[in-house]
């Protein structure tokens, strides 16, 4: 095996080992600890998808930065739902939800400058976002994402999170999950 | 039905059933969704000719087109052939809807048909059906009435249906602000491109009643909110508005023969949240001067602004911010279709359309942090209703009975002397009511003596 290949290799193995992490903190919800993964410039987004003619593809998805989203944000309004969330009297989370993030499919669509001293990663996967709730209130949320991690002296962090969810009109009564 | 026995707004008592039964629920369909007028959409989502707006009136699906001479129309979504829907897109640009089943075309193209909605083609016209089938009969159904209210689309399926200046008779001046910028100029908002649309497990009124003058859920509903602040930092950066402390006096505005209702009055608003930026906040004072020397000028009233409710299921925040609305659409007693419209002026400058943007999406909708936990509520208070011990014990809405007075500003309203109130919602309910138990439009405009 070439050395490139091994590097590679080895690479995605530490990122879907970042990305298994990165789940079992919002499923056990050490949120302060998940916050402290993401970078201060982080973009967020879950834009809405949308039926249009087959021609007409590149309407299909509205554009976060321009239209309206499920979510178009930043770290800062991520750290306002965790303390939301915080508070105990954030009802729609009170008591609290058993959620479940599996994520699959990974894989590496590009590394900067290259696998050996890797600075940036985008990495494709599906989530499968699992919530249960009170009693018998159960919300399944599929859909593709794109990650872009970012290398700094404490680790991996997220730089960029794009997630195209497989649903037109929302199936949930709410968003309170952090994806 | 008589639904007198149900809803009895004299003494603030209201009956489980009409939240859960589906025998109100189906004469609701009847005698509410299919007579009143309801909103469609906005003129700036289907801006050229050709360009098609999927929405819905009650359980409905509704094409919102703009035909080749700008027209703009309303056509139930359904074949007159075999009933499958003639477009499943969102929206788009045509001026032909081809039926997937069996081929029958309707066009909204006015060199081709004589009315927007027409049967056109139909295959085997000539060696199947003889050339007899009357294609000026089997059209797409349009609505009885359709008006261009500033921008905003309405619709109702009864040809004996009030004009919608008598429908919404005071109210107008909050639909005027919704559909005004922030300078005040009317018609001068559009909408982000983008419909948010979810389903929740509550009955459809419970969204309505929430918007129309509930004051009173506010600091429990929203408490995790208003701990957290995400309003626009400005001076009031605490709270999820950012606004200037609304005085407790300020009083709700309801409408007892119409069903509208609104937390202001007409005569009063409480201006522009402060923003933590500069440049933001300055550019809102300017437009808020501007607005009140507008205003003036043109003998329009500075209220009318907040949350409210249209009878019987659009709600908008009405001027102020942020500027939305949200329609209920019914799905059954206990299930709802919620679509959420963010509206903004036409003008901005690029940055302060990026900052509202932002807010709006933080604030409302699925994922807003204050309308989450509203949709909580709705829904297991809902759930919490349909039990045979439960249904045996009506709601309360008590506050603020025998507290309100004549309006000051409109001759059709009334206002309460406390700015927290159920009087809004007692008259939702009058108005819910005498519809229910009328088989006409006529026989309700006797009985409140309005037309």
């Amino acid at each position: 095996m070439s050395e490139q290949r091994l590097a590679e290799l080895l690479l995605k193995e530490e990122i879907v080992e970042f990305l298994h992490h990165e789940a079992d903190l919002l499923d056990e919800r050490r949120f302060d600890e998940w916050l402290d993964l993401l970078e201060d410039d982080l973009e967020y987004a879950m834009p809405m998808r949308l039926n249009v003619r087959h021609d007409e593809a590149n309407r299909e998805t509205t554009r976060p930065g321009d239209e309206v989203c499920w979510f178009d944000e930043g770290k800062s309004t991520l750290a306002k739902r965790v303390e939301q969330i915080q508070t105990g009297q954030h009802w729609a989370e009170e008591p609290a939800s058993r959620v479940s993030h599996l994520v699959s499919n990974v894989r590496i669509r590009s590394v900067d400058p290259d696998p050996f001293e890797p600075a940036e990663v985008e990495v494709g996967c599906r989530f499968l976002v699992y919530r249960n709730r009170v009693a018998a209130e159960t919300d399944l949320w599929v859909g593709r994402r794109t990650d872009v991690l970012r290398a700094t002296p404490d680790g991996w962090r997220l730089r960029r999170r794009h997630l195209l969810l497989d649903q037109n009109v929302l199936l949930a009564k709410n968003l309170t999950v952090l994806f | 039905m008589n639904d007198r026995h149900l809803v009895d707004p004299d003494n603030g008592v209201i009956s489980r059933e009409i939240f859960v039964s589906d025998e109100v629920f189906d004469e609701e369909l009847e005698r509410i969704f299919a007579r009143t007028w309801l909103f469609l959409g906005h003129e700036s989502q289907i801006p050229t000719t050709g360009d098609f707006f999927n929405s819905r009136m009650g359980t409905e699906s509704v094409l919102l087109t703009r035909d080749t001479d700008g027209e703009i129309h309303a056509l139930l979504n359904s074949c007159r052939h075999r009933g499958m829907k003639v477009c499943r897109y969102d929206e788009g640009n045509t001026h032909d809807f081809v039926c997937p089943y069996h081929g029958w075309s309707y066009s909204t193209d006015g060199t081709l048909v004589a009315t927007a909605g027409e049967l056109f083609g139909v295959p085997h016209y000539r060696a199947g059906y003889g050339g007899n089938l009357d294609r000026s009969q089997w059209g797409l159904v349009p609505t009885a009435q359709l008006v261009n209210h500033h921008g905003l689309i309405f619709a109702t399926w009864d040809p004996e249906a009030p004009p919608f200046d008598t429908y919404i008779g005071g109210f107008r001046h909050w639909l005027d602000n919704l559909a005004a910028s922030t300078a005040g100029e009317r018609g001068r908002v559009k909408v982000f491109r983008g419909v948010q649309k979810w389903r929740i497990r509550s009955n459809w009124k419970f969204v309505s009643e929430n918007f129309l003058g509930d004051n009173y859920h506010g600091p429990t509903s929203h408490s995790s909110v208003d701990a957290v602040g995400i309003g626009p930092g400005g001076k009031h950066a605490a709270t999820r508005h950012g606004d200037n402390k609304r005085p407790r006096s300020v009083a709700s505005t309801s409408f007892p023969d119409l069903g509208h209702g609104g937390v202001t009055t007409a005569g009063y608003a409480w201006g522009y949240p402060s923003f933590a930026e500069p440049e933001i906040d300055a550019f809102f004072q300017r437009r808020w001067r501007q607005r009140l020397e507008r205003l003036e000028a043109e003998g329009r009233p500075i209220g009318a602004f907040g949350p409210s409710t249209l009878f019987p299921s659009m709600s908008l925040h009405a001027g102020g911010f942020p500027r939305a609305l949200i329609v209920a659409h019914p799905v059954g007693p206990t299930e709802t279709e919620v679509w959420r419209w963010y509206l903004i002026d036409d003008d901005l400058p690029a940055e302060v359309e990026s900052w509202l943007r932002h807010w709006y999406l933080r604030y409302s909708g699925p994922a807003g942090l204050v309308e989450q936990d509203d949709m909580e509520n709705w829904d297991y208070a809902t759930e919490a209703s349909t039990g045979t011990i439960a249904r045996r014990y009506p709601y309360n809405y008590q506050l603020g009975l025998h507290m309100a007075t004549p309006s000051e500003d409109l001759d059709d309203a009334v206002e309460s002397s406390y700015f927290m109130t159920e009087e809004n919602a007692r008259n939702y309910y009058r108005r819910w009511s005498s519809l229910m138990s009328s088989t006409s439009w006529a026989e309700i405009e006797e009985r409140t003596g309005r037309r």
